[in-house]
């Protein structure tokens, strides 16, 4: 249990890995994550699970190399064993058939969102999937999306592909254009998870989003993910990861996501160049 | 070698004194503050046991451990075979020795303590523990004869682990299902590395798993597998899961950096081991001054383990008076020689933070005590006008727990009080599922690790009845039950 079956790079620092675990594949639904650990002395830390395979009895896991432990994991050959994996965790995404819907997907938010899109297709409803990136060689999982829903719709800052701008510019045209959306979804970085609230706000749209603050135990004793939704303290693993888009204090969160900012550096730099390896 | 100068000498001769490291030294490290009792001097304060014939200090045992007879057996230099006395009844032997409060349990009931003091029981205990983990040979005796029963146990805590040691020496198939990735629950995350070894907690487990008991650790119960998955697979399902969810302050300015729940900050530190700042990954604040928030032995942790992070200044916040201070006195005792200020009858009203987000301060507002309140404790009440701030860059806080919801939210059929606790007869632990049963924190709410250690031995003594009972089997209410 544990192996990585598969490991294949699909951007410049995003992987993704299909690590055996037959039970966590079947009972796993869209939106829930785990929480992992690579080695002994390493950290707790989450990642959502990207899809899985009931057959095969593994589930897919696509992270972004950004510190020391998504570098350790990266580190990881087929064949090798993740030390602790726990899961599913977080309360999955209330899945139904709202109509049409508006799913908007930044960097690597865009993983946690493919599960969702396919679960509310399959529900019935019809999805229109917006994909952001910095560039065209960071977009992920375009295919993907494709094979699932016709309404892709690509954005990338530089517009090195698709159209040139931010996931709320294409949320202005659609709107412009007199769409209608019964409900939105939202993941990606902070910053961007803020202005499509903005926009998904002033638009009308009911939206939810996933949040993504630093976890240790994932199961609620800890209270270090909490967050501020309606003026209320949740805790992101036992009453999310999933939250109304428009109640969320995104300020809090992101200063809540940079408190450990000068060790995280640290220990990323000190990871890159090799040293303190054991 | 008993006393020779007979009884009267026995309650004359004062009670060893246990060997501790000097403040200045322990408070920056994590290392043990009692030392343990010596082979000579355990059997010198052996010695003074009476031996009474209907002794009160195993009616205060909440697991009814024969006390005079281990005691008896370290008098007289049988040192492993009091420990194995001690195992008949306990399973954490080692751990109980360091953090069971005997001062209001068996000591308490000491008939020495009448005239002097009462005997050392937890040191003695301690003792015991620790000889036959460093040079015991004697195997425990052998399991009974296989039941064919398979029982599962949510949660390796303390409730968990005594369960599982009673049911599988009765020869039932015992598994341990545990959330986190190392076994013990509070014995790991909760009580730190310098009040409990971590190696001593690992022992205890690994006895367990040579006695045959599976464990199977990042499993969490309500997520992986629900209840009814398990009482599908098992005969019976014991549920010690904690009460494992942190209740806040709920002061303004809460959300600031440098604001910890207990819990966390205490996970932080001992199951990921934080402290070691060279080797583990797993960052902690380095906070210069702290104030720690509440007056039990969490709070005591917190503050002393804040110390041994390196912090200059840590204060207690705590909003009534020493005397009602929920902390073991030992515990208090320690934390006021390492240098912990005590700020008694004060209370947080907001906590302070600068442009960055950053914790500043905390002010508090002076209490009095008044009428008490449901929980018979006298009422704080706040003095008008008596605000003060203490200077903090971290607020730790440790006002209690809540019951985890994962497991009651997702188990039909199983009932809970308004608070959240799972409803378990007192007696049995029989909760008002049928073959569900229930002890520790997640009944009582936050008590003592030999608390749920009586639990998972009452549902465990409970649980062999039951399986061992003729079909078709009764299921009494929770109410039922208790009046039989």
């Amino acid at each position: 249990m544990n192996e990585i079956v598969s490991k294949r790079r699909i951007g410049p620092d995003v992987l993704r890995m299909d690590v055996r675990h037959p039970k966590l594949a079947r009972k796993a639904r869209p939106g829930q994550f785990v929480i992992l650990r690579v080695s002994e002395d390493g950290e707790r830390f989450p990642l959502t699970i990207a899809d899985a395979d009931t057959d095969a009895g593994t589930v897919t896991l696509i992270f972004a190399v950004v510190g020391k432990s998504t570098m350790l994991l990266a580190a990881k050959e087929e064949g090798e064993t993740i030390l602790d994996l726990v899961g599913p965790l977080g309360v999955p995404t209330e899945i139904e058939r709202y109509g049409r819907v508006l799913c908007v997907g930044g960097g690597i938010g865009v993983a946690p969102l493919y599960p969702i899109v396919k679960a509310l297709k399959e529900a019935g409803n019809d999805v229109v999937a917006i994909l952001g990136a910095r560039s065209k060689d960071l977009l992920i999982l375009e295919r993907e999306f494709r094979a699932v829903t016709a309404e892709v719709v690509v954005a990338t800052d530089d517009g090195t592909y698709g159209r040139k701008g931010f996931v709320t510019d294409v949320i202005a045209d659609l709107v412009a254009r007199g769409e209608r959306f019964d409900k939105a979804w939202a993941i990606g970085p902070v910053p961007m998870m803020r202005a499509v609230s903005k926009a998904t706000r002033d638009a009308g749209i009911p939206l939810v989003v996933s949040l993504n603050p630093i976890m240790v135990d994932g199961t609620g004793m800890c209270g270090g993910c909490r967050v501020i939704v309606g003026g209320q303290v949740k805790f992101a693993c036992v009453d999310g990861p999933e939250f109304d888009g428009h109640q969320v204090d995104f300020d809090a969160l992101a200063r809540r996501l940079g408190v450990y900012r000068d060790k995280e550096r640290t220990d990323h730099e000190v990871c890159r160049i090799g040293l303190g390896r054991r | 070698m008993t006393d020779p100068a007979g009884s009267a000498g026995k309650g004359a001769r004062g009670r060893t004194r246990m060997p501790e490291r000097p403040p200045e030294v322990r408070r920056r490290d994590f290392d043990e503050v009692p030392q343990g009792l010596s082979e000579e001097q355990a059997r010198l304060e052996a010695s003074r046991c009476l031996v009474c014939k209907k002794p009160q200090c195993v009616t205060g045992c909440p697991v009814g451990i024969d006390i005079p007879g281990f005691v008896e057996l370290i008098a007289e230099g049988k040192f492993e075979e009091a420990a194995d006395r001690i195992l008949l009844a306990s399973a954490l032997p080692a751990v109980c020795g360091r953090v069971c409060p005997q001062e209001t349990q068996c000591e308490v009931k000491c008939v020495l303590g009448k005239k002097g003091e009462p005997l050392a029981v937890g040191d003695l205990e301690r003792f015991a523990a620790d000889w036959k983990r460093a040079h015991g040979t004697c195997p425990l005796p052998p399991p009974a004869e296989p039941s064919g029963c398979k029982v599962a146990i949510v949660g390796s805590g303390p409730a968990g682990l005594t369960c599982a040691g009673e049911l599988v020496a009765l020869g039932h198939g015992v598994t341990i299902l545990e959330a986190f990735h190392k076994t013990g629950g509070v014995l790991v995350y909760g009580i730190p590395e310098f009040r409990l070894p971590k190696a001593i907690v690992q022992d205890e487990v690994d006895r367990l798993a040579s006695r045959g008991v599976r464990i199977v650790t990042n499993t969490v119960v309500g997520k992986l597998d629900t209840v009814d998955d398990l009482l599908g697979e098992y005969d019976a399902v014991f549920l010690g899961v904690g009460a494992g969810a942190p209740m806040f302050l709920g002061v303004p300015g809460e959300d600031l950096l440098g604001v910890y729940s207990a819990n966390e900050y205490l996970t932080r530190t001992n199951l990921m081991r934080a402290y070691d700042r060279q080797r583990a990954d797993t960052p902690i604040a380095r906070s210069r001054r702290v104030a720690v928030v509440g007056g039990g032995n969490v709070a005591m942790d917190s503050a002393r383990t804040a110390l041994r992070l390196g912090a200059e200044q840590v204060s207690i916040v705590y909003r009534r008076s020493r005397a009602e201070l929920p902390a073991r006195a030992a515990e208090v005792h320690h934390a006021e020689q390492e240098g912990i200020a005590f700020h008694l009858l004060a209370n947080p009203t907001r906590i302070l933070g600068n442009d960055e987000g950053w914790v500043t301060g905390i002010e508090c507002i002076r209490q009095e005590l008044g009428e008490p309140d449901e929980s018979g404790r006298r009422r704080p009440i706040a003095i008008p006008g008596s605000e003060f701030v203490l200077d903090v860059d971290t607020v730790i806080v440790a006002i209690g727990n809540r019951p985890n919801p994962i497991v009651p939210k997702s188990t039909p059929g199983l009932e809970t009080t308004r608070r959240g606790l799972i409803m378990a007869d007192p007696k049995t632990g029989r909760t008002t599922k049928e073959r569900a049963w229930a002890g520790g924190d997640i009944v009582t709410g936050a008590a003592t690790v030999i608390s749920a250690m009586g639990a998972g031995q009452a549902a465990a003594r409970d649980i062999d009845r039951y399986l061992r009972s003729p079909k078709p089997r009764a299921w009494p209410p929770v109410g039922a039950a208790r009046a039989e």
